[in-house]
Protein backbone atom coordinates (compact mmCIF):
# COMPACT_ATOMS: atom_id res chain seq x y z
CA UNK A 1 0.00 0.00 0.00
CA UNK A 2 1.16 3.79 -0.91
CA UNK A 3 2.46 5.40 2.32
CA UNK A 4 0.42 8.61 1.80
CA UNK A 5 -0.11 12.04 3.97
CA UNK A 6 -3.22 12.75 4.84
CA UNK A 7 -3.62 16.78 4.76
CA UNK A 8 -6.12 19.16 4.37
CA UNK A 9 -8.24 16.36 2.74
CA UNK A 10 -5.56 15.43 0.27
CA UNK A 11 -3.93 12.37 0.15
CA UNK A 12 -0.19 13.70 -0.31
CA UNK A 13 2.51 11.95 -2.08
CA UNK A 14 5.81 14.07 -1.08
CA UNK A 15 6.58 14.79 2.88
CA UNK A 16 8.94 17.44 1.42
CA UNK A 17 7.35 21.02 1.26
CA UNK A 18 9.17 23.48 0.05
CA UNK A 19 9.64 27.50 0.11
CA UNK A 20 10.09 29.69 -2.53
CA UNK A 21 11.93 32.29 -1.07
CA UNK A 22 16.00 33.51 -2.09
CA UNK A 23 16.46 31.48 -5.38
CA UNK A 24 18.50 33.28 -8.00
CA UNK A 25 16.50 33.25 -10.58
CA UNK A 26 12.81 31.62 -10.80
CA UNK A 27 13.65 29.55 -13.78
CA UNK A 28 16.06 28.12 -11.28
CA UNK A 29 13.63 27.50 -8.98
CA UNK A 30 11.26 25.62 -11.44
CA UNK A 31 14.21 23.45 -11.79
CA UNK A 32 14.33 22.93 -8.25
CA UNK A 33 10.49 22.26 -7.82
CA UNK A 34 10.81 19.56 -10.70
CA UNK A 35 14.03 17.73 -8.69
CA UNK A 36 12.09 17.72 -5.11
CA UNK A 37 9.23 16.13 -6.72
CA UNK A 38 7.38 18.30 -3.96
CA UNK A 39 3.39 18.45 -3.62
CA UNK A 40 3.00 21.41 -1.66
CA UNK A 41 5.15 24.89 -2.54
CA UNK A 42 5.08 27.73 -0.04
CA UNK A 43 4.50 31.86 -1.47
CA UNK A 44 4.65 35.12 -0.03
CA UNK A 45 2.68 38.06 -0.74
CA UNK A 46 3.81 41.64 -1.06
CA UNK A 47 2.74 44.70 -2.49
CA UNK A 48 4.17 44.82 -5.95
CA UNK A 49 6.27 47.55 -6.90
CA UNK A 50 4.25 49.52 -9.95
CA UNK A 51 7.46 50.81 -11.78
CA UNK A 52 8.97 47.12 -12.29
CA UNK A 53 7.77 44.23 -15.19
CA UNK A 54 8.42 41.14 -12.33
CA UNK A 55 7.60 38.07 -13.88
CA UNK A 56 4.57 35.92 -12.87
CA UNK A 57 6.22 33.81 -10.14
CA UNK A 58 3.18 30.95 -10.00
CA UNK A 59 4.13 30.38 -13.84
CA UNK A 60 7.07 28.90 -12.85
CA UNK A 61 5.32 26.52 -10.00
CA UNK A 62 4.33 23.38 -11.25
CA UNK A 63 0.21 23.42 -11.50
CA UNK A 64 0.16 19.94 -10.20
CA UNK A 65 1.50 21.46 -6.66
CA UNK A 66 -0.83 22.73 -4.06
CA UNK A 67 0.45 26.32 -3.57
CA UNK A 68 0.13 27.58 0.47
CA UNK A 69 0.68 31.22 1.43
CA UNK A 70 2.33 32.34 4.14
CA UNK A 71 1.40 35.37 6.58
CA UNK A 72 4.54 36.49 6.65
CA UNK A 73 5.28 40.16 7.15
CA UNK A 74 2.43 39.34 10.14
CA UNK A 75 3.00 40.91 13.23
CA UNK A 76 -0.15 39.92 15.46
CA UNK A 77 -3.47 37.86 14.51
CA UNK A 78 -5.35 40.20 12.47
CA UNK A 79 -2.21 41.32 10.17
CA UNK A 80 -2.45 37.55 9.56
CA UNK A 81 -5.82 36.67 8.77
CA UNK A 82 -5.92 39.92 6.34
CA UNK A 83 -2.82 38.55 4.53
CA UNK A 84 -4.69 35.00 4.08
CA UNK A 85 -7.62 36.29 2.46
CA UNK A 86 -5.71 38.53 0.28
CA UNK A 87 -3.98 35.38 -0.49
CA UNK A 88 -7.18 33.36 -1.46
CA UNK A 89 -8.74 36.32 -3.25
CA UNK A 90 -6.05 35.99 -5.65
CA UNK A 91 -6.98 32.43 -6.40
CA UNK A 92 -4.27 30.47 -5.09
CA UNK A 93 -6.65 28.46 -2.89
CA UNK A 94 -7.73 28.31 0.61
CA UNK A 95 -4.05 26.78 2.32
CA UNK A 96 -2.72 28.87 4.33
CA UNK A 97 0.70 28.89 6.69
CA UNK A 98 -0.03 31.26 9.56
CA UNK A 99 3.48 33.08 10.32
CA UNK A 100 3.16 35.89 12.81
CA UNK A 101 6.49 37.25 14.09
CA UNK A 102 7.54 40.12 15.90
CA UNK A 103 10.86 39.20 16.74
CA UNK A 104 12.97 40.41 13.58
CA UNK A 105 16.52 38.65 15.25
CA UNK A 106 15.44 35.34 15.60
CA UNK A 107 12.14 35.38 13.69
CA UNK A 108 10.43 33.15 16.71
CA UNK A 109 6.61 32.96 16.12
CA UNK A 110 4.15 34.44 18.48
CA UNK A 111 2.23 31.33 19.30
CA UNK A 112 -0.63 33.33 20.89
CA UNK A 113 -1.37 35.37 17.51
CA UNK A 114 -0.59 32.31 15.60
CA UNK A 115 -3.78 30.81 17.38
CA UNK A 116 -5.72 33.25 17.27
CA UNK A 117 -5.38 32.93 14.00
CA UNK A 118 -5.95 29.75 13.49
CA UNK A 119 -9.08 29.93 14.86
CA UNK A 120 -10.46 32.82 12.47
CA UNK A 121 -9.49 31.31 9.37
CA UNK A 122 -10.02 27.39 10.28
CA UNK A 123 -13.76 28.67 10.86
CA UNK A 124 -13.69 30.50 7.45
CA UNK A 125 -12.85 27.34 5.31
CA UNK A 126 -8.96 27.72 5.29
CA UNK A 127 -6.51 24.32 5.28
CA UNK A 128 -4.40 26.31 8.02
CA UNK A 129 -0.96 25.42 9.03
CA UNK A 130 0.57 26.86 11.83
CA UNK A 131 4.20 27.93 11.99
CA UNK A 132 5.23 27.59 15.70
CA UNK A 133 7.70 27.35 18.92
CA UNK A 134 7.34 23.86 19.70
CA UNK A 135 5.27 24.01 22.80
CA UNK A 136 3.05 20.99 23.87
CA UNK A 137 -0.30 23.33 25.28
CA UNK A 138 0.05 25.57 22.20
CA UNK A 139 -0.10 22.91 19.47
CA UNK A 140 -3.04 21.59 21.37
CA UNK A 141 -4.74 24.37 21.31
CA UNK A 142 -3.92 25.15 17.61
CA UNK A 143 -5.09 21.23 16.55
CA UNK A 144 -8.41 21.57 18.87
CA UNK A 145 -8.54 25.39 17.07
CA UNK A 146 -8.81 23.63 13.34
CA UNK A 147 -5.44 23.39 12.13
CA UNK A 148 -4.49 20.78 9.55
CA UNK A 149 -0.82 20.59 10.83
CA UNK A 150 1.28 21.59 13.42
CA UNK A 151 4.77 23.19 11.83
CA UNK A 152 7.16 23.39 14.76
CA UNK A 153 10.84 24.79 14.12
CA UNK A 154 13.81 23.27 13.75
CA UNK A 155 15.87 26.03 14.75
CA UNK A 156 15.54 29.89 13.87
CA UNK A 157 14.25 30.43 9.73
CA UNK A 158 16.94 30.55 7.51
CA UNK A 159 19.92 30.00 10.09
CA UNK A 160 20.55 26.31 8.62
CA UNK A 161 21.31 24.74 12.18
CA UNK A 162 19.30 21.84 12.09
CA UNK A 163 16.71 20.42 14.62
CA UNK A 164 17.99 21.94 17.75
CA UNK A 165 14.57 21.47 19.36
CA UNK A 166 14.35 17.75 18.79
CA UNK A 167 13.46 16.85 22.10
CA UNK A 168 10.28 19.52 22.19
CA UNK A 169 9.15 18.33 18.58
CA UNK A 170 9.24 14.43 19.40
CA UNK A 171 6.61 15.16 22.54
CA UNK A 172 4.41 17.07 19.71
CA UNK A 173 4.83 13.93 17.90
CA UNK A 174 3.79 11.21 20.33
CA UNK A 175 1.24 13.31 21.44
CA UNK A 176 -0.44 15.46 18.63
CA UNK A 177 -2.92 13.49 16.13
CA UNK A 178 -2.49 16.00 13.14
CA UNK A 179 0.57 15.72 11.27
CA UNK A 180 3.58 17.17 12.88
CA UNK A 181 5.58 19.20 10.04
CA UNK A 182 9.24 20.67 10.78
CA UNK A 183 9.60 24.17 9.40
CA UNK A 184 12.57 26.17 9.34
CA UNK A 185 16.05 26.08 10.30
CA UNK A 186 16.64 22.68 8.49
CA UNK A 187 20.13 23.04 7.00
CA UNK A 188 20.87 20.30 5.34
CA UNK A 189 19.01 16.48 3.96
CA UNK A 190 20.47 15.16 6.97
CA UNK A 191 18.26 17.23 9.04
CA UNK A 192 15.46 16.59 7.13
CA UNK A 193 16.44 12.64 7.40
CA UNK A 194 16.11 12.98 11.33
CA UNK A 195 12.66 14.59 11.42
CA UNK A 196 11.34 12.08 9.16
CA UNK A 197 12.68 9.27 11.52
CA UNK A 198 11.64 10.53 14.57
CA UNK A 199 8.15 10.27 13.08
CA UNK A 200 7.11 14.11 11.83
CA UNK A 201 4.96 13.49 9.00
CA UNK A 202 6.70 15.82 7.13
CA UNK A 203 9.25 18.77 6.50
CA UNK A 204 9.60 22.74 4.97
CA UNK A 205 13.02 23.47 3.47
CA UNK A 206 13.75 26.30 1.44
CA UNK A 207 16.84 28.32 2.83
CA UNK A 208 18.78 25.22 2.53
CA UNK A 209 18.29 24.24 -1.21
CA UNK A 210 17.84 27.71 -2.17
CA UNK A 211 21.50 28.93 -1.63
CA UNK A 212 22.98 25.42 -2.04
CA UNK A 213 25.62 25.87 -4.44
CA UNK A 214 23.69 23.78 -6.77
CA UNK A 215 20.06 23.82 -5.78
CA UNK A 216 18.68 21.18 -8.41
CA UNK A 217 20.86 18.20 -6.42
CA UNK A 218 19.99 20.11 -2.98
CA UNK A 219 16.05 19.47 -4.19
CA UNK A 220 16.97 16.06 -4.86
CA UNK A 221 19.45 15.30 -1.62
CA UNK A 222 16.34 15.93 0.37
CA UNK A 223 14.17 14.28 -1.91
CA UNK A 224 15.67 11.22 -1.50
CA UNK A 225 16.72 11.97 2.15
CA UNK A 226 13.32 12.23 3.21
CA UNK A 227 12.52 9.54 1.71
CA UNK A 228 14.81 7.54 3.30
CA UNK A 229 13.72 9.05 6.99
CA UNK A 230 10.69 7.73 6.20
CA UNK A 231 10.92 4.08 5.39
CA UNK A 232 13.46 4.02 8.50
CA UNK A 233 10.74 5.26 10.75
CA UNK A 234 8.17 2.98 9.04
CA UNK A 235 10.90 0.18 9.03
CA UNK A 236 11.24 0.24 13.09
CA UNK A 237 14.41 1.94 14.16
CA UNK A 238 16.83 -0.75 16.08
CA UNK A 239 17.19 0.39 20.45
CA UNK A 240 19.92 2.38 21.11
CA UNK A 241 22.30 1.06 24.25
CA UNK A 242 25.28 2.50 26.51
CA UNK A 243 27.48 -0.48 26.43
CA UNK A 244 28.18 -2.44 23.40
CA UNK A 245 26.39 -5.69 21.71
CA UNK A 246 28.27 -7.93 19.82
CA UNK A 247 26.61 -8.52 16.51
CA UNK A 248 28.80 -11.41 15.66
CA UNK A 249 28.40 -14.71 17.70
CA UNK A 250 30.42 -14.99 21.08
CA UNK A 251 31.21 -18.93 20.56
CA UNK A 252 33.03 -20.96 18.15
CA UNK A 253 36.33 -18.10 18.44
CA UNK A 254 39.40 -20.01 17.44
CA UNK A 255 41.24 -20.11 20.06
CA UNK A 256 38.71 -21.93 22.18
CA UNK A 257 40.18 -25.27 23.43
CA UNK A 258 37.92 -28.29 23.24
CA UNK A 259 38.71 -30.48 26.29
CA UNK B 1 -7.03 64.26 -4.81
CA UNK B 2 -4.54 61.79 -2.52
CA UNK B 3 -4.56 58.70 -2.61
CA UNK B 4 -2.17 56.12 -0.86
CA UNK B 5 -0.96 53.41 -3.07
CA UNK B 6 1.11 50.54 -1.33
CA UNK B 7 1.86 53.43 1.74
CA UNK B 8 2.84 55.88 -0.47
CA UNK B 9 0.96 59.05 -1.16
CA UNK B 10 0.03 60.02 -4.70
CA UNK B 11 -1.61 63.03 -6.68
CA UNK B 12 -4.28 62.45 -9.33
CA UNK B 13 -6.16 64.85 -11.00
CA UNK B 14 -9.37 63.69 -11.54
CA UNK B 15 -11.37 60.50 -10.15
CA UNK B 16 -10.69 57.07 -11.62
CA UNK B 17 -12.35 53.83 -11.40
CA UNK B 18 -9.88 50.79 -9.56
CA UNK B 19 -9.59 49.32 -13.20
CA UNK B 20 -8.33 52.21 -14.62
CA UNK B 21 -5.86 53.07 -12.12
CA UNK B 22 -4.37 49.52 -12.58
CA UNK B 23 -4.22 49.81 -16.26
CA UNK B 24 -2.90 53.10 -15.88
CA UNK B 25 0.23 51.43 -13.90
CA UNK B 26 1.13 48.47 -16.01
CA UNK B 27 -0.18 46.26 -13.91
CA UNK B 28 -1.75 42.61 -15.50
CA UNK B 29 -4.44 41.72 -13.59
CA UNK B 30 -3.92 38.08 -13.28
CA UNK B 31 -1.59 38.33 -10.91
CA UNK B 32 -2.66 41.05 -8.24
CA UNK B 33 -4.80 41.18 -5.75
CA UNK B 34 -6.01 44.67 -5.32
CA UNK B 35 -7.41 46.00 -1.61
CA UNK B 36 -9.35 49.55 -1.01
CA UNK B 37 -10.05 50.65 2.17
CA UNK B 38 -9.25 47.44 3.66
CA UNK B 39 -11.91 45.88 1.76
CA UNK B 40 -11.29 43.03 -1.04
CA UNK B 41 -12.57 44.17 -4.34
CA UNK B 42 -12.54 41.43 -6.78
CA UNK B 43 -11.61 41.85 -10.40
CA UNK B 44 -14.98 42.00 -11.61
CA UNK B 45 -15.90 44.92 -9.46
CA UNK B 46 -12.80 46.84 -10.31
CA UNK B 47 -14.85 48.92 -12.52
CA UNK B 48 -17.51 49.87 -10.06
CA UNK B 49 -15.16 51.41 -7.88
CA UNK B 50 -14.13 55.43 -8.55
CA UNK B 51 -11.57 56.22 -6.18
CA UNK B 52 -12.10 59.19 -3.59
CA UNK B 53 -9.44 61.61 -1.99
CA UNK B 54 -7.63 59.89 1.01
CA UNK B 55 -8.41 56.15 0.02
CA UNK B 56 -5.95 53.65 0.76
CA UNK B 57 -5.48 51.33 -2.25
CA UNK B 58 -3.43 47.83 -1.44
CA UNK B 59 -2.02 46.23 -4.72
CA UNK B 60 -0.22 43.12 -3.87
CA UNK B 61 0.94 40.30 -5.75
CA UNK B 62 3.07 36.87 -5.10
CA UNK B 63 6.73 36.51 -4.61
CA UNK B 64 9.12 34.03 -3.40
CA UNK B 65 8.64 32.69 0.78
CA UNK B 66 8.70 30.48 3.00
Amino acid sequence: MEDLLTLGGRSIKSRLLIGTGKFASYPLMKKALEAAQSDIVTVALRRVDTGSKADNILEYIPKSCVLMANTSGARNADEAVRIARLAKASGSGNWIKIEVVQDNKYLLPDNLETLKAVEILAKEGFIVLPYMSPDLSMARRMQDAGAAAVMPLGSPIGSNRGVKTRELVEILVREIKVPVIVDAGLGSPSDACECLEMGCAAVLVNTAIAIARDPVAMARAFKEAVSAGRTAYLAGLASSGSVASASSPLTGFLRDETR
Amino acid sequence: MILTLNGKQESIEKPVTLDALVTAKGLCPDKIVVEHNFSIISKEDWSKVTLKDQDMIEIISFVGGG
